[in-house]
């Protein structure tokens, strides 16, 4: 009943959610049914893409939960999208089975021709899709609840919780990028085969994970707009204003944050996971601390503590990012780069605060 | 439901071949992917291979093109990401509709696009020496294996520097790692006591090397003649030899023969404290033969400029276009099958004056050529193999590969056979 | 070795009909010499070899600046007309003079002359046949050095050539490195008690190659007194090893350390003085680097100017584009540290490409200057690399004018007074939006600097700035923002534990614990090692 409330206040929202629920049918839909060359055909290769960039526009919701609510800017969050990805990366490996180029039933290909003997322990529970879905959200809950506890309890805010939680993918990035982790080392996990049962080549099995995808995303903009609107999310706009005083009138500031920080962590682990088999590789490189600023990029872009802007930004920047790069390819940093400043300098609300301030404008007029 | 799914997949997937064949037929050019990263970490090495294909292309299309057409290069930049390495090999091939991709550079890449390429059943030639243990039906390695770069070089050292400790120093990473296991097992199979290997791995872009480069000084003085054989990758590079020459190691005590090192790369490089360090490739710039001339000639034209270098990589697309290009009118069509058909078994010269030619394992014939580093950034040859090596696609030296064979001619076609079991892995 | 050793008498047996009929010439310029410079001009390094052990028996006065410029790679033919010329590059040509007379050339195009090329094996040669003539060598330093090459590679001939120079040689240095060299030979003497007394005689030597002939005595030895005193002199060699071994490391570490302290002090100014967070400070590092590429190129005959000459010029280059920076886009953004971070990430994108799209995305080389390559030989266990001394002493120096540019000059002061209390420091009259400015591109050149001193020791690419910019923000914050203290002790203390780390676990994990330590030491700590004071600390 809450959650329908929360929503309908919304509206930019849930006009948003109307637009994803209609594409999670239609592009699929347009893409099984209509043959190719078909006026409503839509490629797999489009399809694909959109699905990659609603698992960012996941991720950049994550990012939006603790910036945009809770005041926390994560420099680290593709560590959580990282650890969600090599989850799912595990599990595909997994279902290669035999059919590995060594043929070795037990082991994945990196291992054998490095002449690993056993599969690490780590590896095991990793063959059911049940346990790796469980692992999808656990090892990210797991880290960014051990890391919160720690960096909320001794109270480090701002611009050191930033570079801290940078420190936190960089040590990860350096760490997967070890052959002795077993996880592939720099070449991280690849050549999936299946999931499910369903061949990952086949355009069903895309179109189902499109269709996943969009889903993954719907619920989890619901539940963070649940979250922001119930006592929960006031008290955490709270501690993002004026955290001393909310401490002072008796709340649990580490609590909230904590909580929310943890979920947050479980959606970008979903994102990653949801990832992985679309683009059809996992590799250290999500690590990287440039790709956790480019997520805060994205919200920014969009607009923070809207949600709604963080979706808009991931797939606004991520789409100029594909068609700069195919356009002009010598010259699409500049473009990205002038970008991030005149967005920060002239929409510091982003595009959707831009967009509004127009409307209210209007209505004023 | 699902046999719905089926029918549909099956119906797009022919659906698919068909339109591909079609435009290649019904377009005035024939497409070619150029897939090199253009921006990010390794836009150093990969921008100079794009400019070679434009040069090549351009060449052909000067020469009347291939089947009668025009060539037209499609150039994306997958901008050193390896997932995006996938999407663009994606949206060549299914939106630019092009019939052969030349590209990638490191090994994480080609993996990355690899399923890629299998899926849409299109061609890849790929251009870098590598770490071995693939071999697809989509791949074309134009390359060395290791055991047309690594174990030469090794074997060049024993014989004619007398060489006895070794030091194996590499970045952490497959082609490293991989190489290294080679050597290793190449070497106690020689008689190398294990105390006389020292293994050492630094992480990417490492630019400390004071405690390795005193440790390989450490291990150097213990009486017998030492050598280092570094896989050390790209930028790391730098820093390490200068820090070897700084700490006083030069070639004539303790030698590195490098196999990531060529032209390019000491192009940015103060080569004074390198020089009598080896490096092993398949082609040297130095190489003194008329075609290489030629292809220096129109390189700096076509780049206009005078000091620009041309390396192995270079070669190896040089070697590989040719040969797309020879097997396409020996199919009289650009269709991916016919030309996997046609391509193996078609010889094409090399630049260092003989000629390569494409086995059924989808690698190549090469000369191995040892030089050393001279001060104007050159190399001067040293050593040559006598004849060609045919590059392995699985190591004899490796417990899991030892057993396995690749011949792409019907009716084998199996990429990984064993020969004990007589089964055909990897594939679906 | 051994192969060496064959070569070298083969070539000895090779001379010896010729060496006497040079004798019976009794020439000033003997005939040896000149087949054997005719000889060198040959494609096969064996004639090469046999060339060389002619010209270095011939005894002729040339014969030492011959194999010195044949080892130098200087030595040319010019293809005409075969003569033997010495040649020094000058751009795309030579300058080249004849070798024999010594007359002037002029210069001659690169094609037309043919390099007389060698090999790492007749390097070897060339170092071993060159010590065996510098040990009569007028400057005792030369025969220093030659007697400790000998060292490294004895064999018979050199011996009997030891003994020799051992009886007219006068100055002492060199009388103990030759009487070491003979001990070591003197190891394998069939007597014990000769063996005992070369024992004694090269007990206190830490040059490898005496620890390699104990060890391979006392692997062979019979004789009991022999064998114990070899090896307490051994253990003596090894307990001094580790201790040099443990003094290397701090060197490397504060080495490392220094760097770090360059790439962060910049930072700390921008990120801790004026509360801005700067990702384009990696780039500013990087324009510094390009300016000593440029420099160098403007003057490549003065490479040591050059990087004298761009310390200045990269402060002033990253310093404008800083100021430029900060008035065109920080000004607008004050108050709002994490927008700044955004907008300067943008900053770091357009800079990076604006650097490949003039220079290519390739790397640029910045060659090092003669002073500043090499090593400063403290022993033969311990050496300290001297770019890595210059640099160290030049942060030392870059710091200590920073602390008291901030501490004593005006600018310093009102540095300060904005940093503790904006809003008071303007009620005093300080003008801060001139000195953010100001304060920015000090920051900034100082990143500029250090990217002069980067460029020495690592790659010049687009990406060098990427490279630093995280180890720079761990060191400003482990440190303590807004503290030049913090930077300095902060810096050094994590290249120390970072390379008293790296032997045991390796470079990674070393890495990867040092950023672990530092996750939980702002835990404990949250404001870093030296924690700042004032209004601005809340």
């Amino acid at each position: 009943m809450s959650i329908i409330k929360s929503l309908y206040r919304d509206k930019v929202g849930m006009v948003m959610l109307t637009l994803l629920t209609l594409m999670a049918v239609i592009i699929p839909a347009c893409n099984q049914v209509f043959p190719e060359g078909h006026t409503f055909h839509i490629s797999t290769f489009t399809m694909t893409l959109l699905g990659k960039y609603l698992c960012y526009a996941l991720l950049a919701l994550s990012v939006d939960l603790v910036w945009g609510y809770l005041g926390i800017l994560s420099l680290g969050h593709g560590a959580f999208f990282g650890l969600g990805g090599y989850a799912m990366g595990m599990y595909l490996m997994r279902q290669i089975g035999d059919r590995g180029v060594y043929g070795n039933p037990l082991l994945p290909d990196f291992m054998v021709f490095l002449n690993w003997q056993e599969l690490p322990w780590f590896w095991h529970g990793f063959n059911w899709f049940a346990f790796a879905m469980l692992m999808v959200m656990l090892a990210p809950a797991a880290l960014a609840f051990i890391f919160g506890w720690f960096a909320f309890k001794s109270r480090v805010t701002g611009v050191y919780l930033s570079i801290i939680t940078q420190a936190m993918t960089y040590a990860l990035l350096l760490a997967f990028f070890r052959n002795e982790m077993g996880f592939g080392g720099n070449n991280g996990l690849t050549d999936f085969k299946d999931i499910l049962g369903f061949s990952l080549q086949n355009d069903a099995t895309k179109a189902g994970l499109f269709m996943a995808s969009a889903i993954a995303l719907i619920l989890g903009y619901i539940s963070c707009r649940y979250i922001t609107q119930s006592k929960l999310g006031r008290v955490c706009t709270a501690i993002r204003d004026q955290e001393s005083r909310v401490r002072f009138l008796g709340y649990r500031v580490e609590h909230a944050k904590l909580f929310i920080f943890t979920f947050s962590a479980v959606l970008a682990g979903i994102a990653g996971a949801l990832y992985v088999p679309q683009v059809g590789i996992i590799n250290p490189t999500e690590f990287s601390p440039l790709n956790s600023i480019e997520i805060v990029i994205w919200v920014a872009v969009g607009g923070r503590a809207t949600l709604y802007g963080a979706v808009a930004g991931a797939l606004v920047v991520n789409y100029a990012k594909s068609y700069l790069t195919a356009a002009f390819p010598d010259a699409w940093l500049f473009g990205l780069g002038a970008l991030f400043i005149l967005v920060t300098l002239f929409l510091p609300q982003g595009i959707s605060g831009g967009i509004t301030a127009l409307f209210k404008k209007k209505e004023a007029r | 439901m699902k046999l719905k799914k089926k029918v549909t997949t099956a119906l797009g997937m022919t659906a698919l071949a068909v339109t591909i064949s079609a435009s290649a037929m019904a377009a005035d050019t024939i497409k070619v992917g150029i897939l090199h990263s253009l921006s990010g970490t390794m836009a150093i090495s990969e921008t100079t291979l794009k400019d070679t294909m434009l040069m090549l292309i351009d060449e052909q299309n000067k020469k009347g093109g291939v089947l009668g057409k025009k060539l037209e290069a499609v150039v994306v930049d997958p901008a050193s990401n390896w997932p995006l390495f996938a999407e663009k090999a994606k949206e060549l091939i299914e939106k630019e509709k092009v019939v052969a991709t030349f590209g990638c550079w490191t090994s994480v890449s080609r993996k990355s696009v690899l399923p890629v390429f299998e899926e849409q059943n299109s061609l890849l030639f790929y251009p870098v020496q590598y770490e071995g243990e693939e071999s697809s039906r989509n791949v074309f390695y134009t390359g060395a294996a290791p055991n047309q770069q690594a174990i030469p070089a090794v074997d060049y050292l024993m014989t004619e520097i007398g060489v006895k400790r070794w030091v194996l120093a590499g970045t952490d990473y497959v082609y490293p790692r991989t190489t290294n296991k080679i050597l290793e097992a190449y070497l106690k199979a020689k008689g190398v006591a294990a105390a006389d290997i020292m293994i050492n791995y630094t992480p990417f872009g490492h630019s400390d090397w004071q405690s390795i480069v005193a440790d390989i000084k450490k291990f150097g003085s213990e009486g017998k003649k030492t050598a280092v054989v570094s896989t050390i990758n790209g930028d790391a590079n730098v820093p390490f030899y200068k820090e070897l020459g700084n700490q006083g190691i030069t070639a004539d005590n303790i030698p590195v023969v490098a196999f990531s090192v060529g032209e390019e790369e000491l192009s940015g490089i103060d080569t004074k404290p390198l020089v009598g360090h080896l490096a092993a490739w398949n082609y040297f710039m130095s190489v003194d033969s008329e075609v290489n001339d030629a292809f220096i000639e129109s390189w700096q034209k076509f780049i206009k400029s005078e000091n620009r270098v041309t390396n192995d990589p270079m070669e190896a697309h040089y070697i590989g276009f040719n040969m797309w290009v020879k097997a396409v009118e020996k199919a009289g069509t650009t269709d991916a099958e016919a030309v996997q058909d046609a391509i193996i078994g078609v010889t094409v010269p090399n630049l260092s004056g003989g000629y390569s030619a494409m086995m059924p394992n989808h690698h190549i014939t090469k000369p191995v050529l040892i030089g050393e580093i001279q001060d104007d950034g050159q190399f001067e040859i040293v050593w040559q193999t006598s004849g060609l090596e045919v590059g392995d696609a699985w190591s004899d030296y490796l417990e899991g590969s030892k057993d396995l064979i690749s011949d792409w001619r019907k009716p084998l076609s199996c990429g990984a056979y064993n020969v004990v079991t007589a089964k055909c892995s990897g594939t679906n | 070795m051994n192969t060496v050793l064959q070569f070298i008498i083969t070539g000895l047996l090779f001379c010896l009909p010729i060496l006497s009929t040079s004798v019976a010439f009794g020439a000033t310029q003997s005939a040896e010499f000149e087949q054997g410079v005719q000889l060198l001009a040959s494609k096969s390094f064996t004639e090469k070899e046999q060339a060389i052990h002619m010209i270095g028996n011939s005894g002729d006065p040339l014969a030492i600046k011959t194999l010195q410029a044949v080892y130098a790679g200087k030595l040319f033919f010019v293809k005409k007309d075969k003569t033997l010329v010495y040649g020094e590059p000058d751009g795309s040509t030579y300058s080249v003079t004849d070798f024999i007379s010594g007359e002037d050339l002029g210069l001659i195009k690169k094609r037309k002359l043919k390099k007389i090329t060698i090999n790492n094996k007749l390097r070897g040669v060339l170092k071993s046949v060159l010590a065996g003539l510098n040990l009569q060598h007028p400057d005792p330093k030369q025969r220093l050095a030659a007697a400790e090459e000998i060292l490294t590679g004895l064999n018979p001939e050199l011996i009997t050539l030891l003994k020799k120079s051992l009886l007219t040689e006068q100055d002492p240095e060199v009388r103990e490195a030759l009487t070491s060299a003979l001990a070591v030979a003197g190891l394998h003497h069939q007597d014990p008690q000769q063996r005992l007394a070369s024992l004694a005689l090269i007990a206190g030597n830490l040059n490898p190659v005496v620890k390699n002939a104990i060890q391979a005595l006392i692997e062979k030895e019979n004789d009991p007194i022999v064998l114990k005193k070899a090896e307490a002199a051994l253990k003596v060699i090894e307990a001094k090893s580790t201790w040099y071994a443990r003094l290397e490391t701090l060197f490397f570490g504060l080495s490392l350390g220094s760097v770090l302290v360059l790439a962060a002090i910049g930072l700390a100014i921008t990120f801790g003085v004026i509360g801005v967070i700067n990702m384009a400070h990696g780039e500013l590092i990087m324009l510094g680097a390009y300016t000593t590429y440029v420099l160098q190129q403007l003057m490549p005959n003065y490479i040591g100017l050059a990087l004298a000459l761009s310390i200045p010029a990269a402060f002033c280059v990253s310093g404008l584009t800083g100021i430029l920076i900060e008035k065109s886009v920080i000004r607008f953004l004050y108050g709002r540290p994490l927008e700044t971070l955004l907008a300067t990430f943008g900053i770091s994108l357009v800079l990076q490409q604006t650097v490949r799209s003039i220079f290519s995305p390739l790397n640029r080389s910045v060659a090092t200057p003669d002073w500043m390559s090499g090593s400063l030989v403290i022993n033969p266990l311990l050496s300290l690399t001297t770019n890595r001394v210059t640099i160290f002493l030049f942060a030392m120096i870059v710091f200590a004018g920073l602390f008291v540019l901030l501490k004593k000059s005006s600018l310093g002061l009102n540095v300060r007074a904005v940093a503790q209390n904006r809003n008071m420091a303007r009620a005093m009259g300080v003008k801060a939006a001139r000195v953010d400015a100001l304060t920015f591109g000090l920051g900034s050149g100082i990143a500029g600097i250090a990217g002069v001193a980067l460029s020495q020791l690592t790659n010049v690419g687009p990406n060098l700035g990427q490279a630093y910019i995280i180890d720079s923000f761990m060191v400003v914050v482990f440190g303590g923002v807004g503290n030049l203290w913090g930077t300095l002790v902060g810096g050094l203390s994590l290249g120390i534990a970072n390379k008293f780390l790296e032997p045991w676990i390796g470079a990674v994990l070393a890495k990867i614990i040092i950023l672990i330590f530092i996750i939980l030491f702002i835990q404990k700590r949250p404001q870093g090692l030296f924690p700042q004071k004032g209004r601005a600390a809340e």
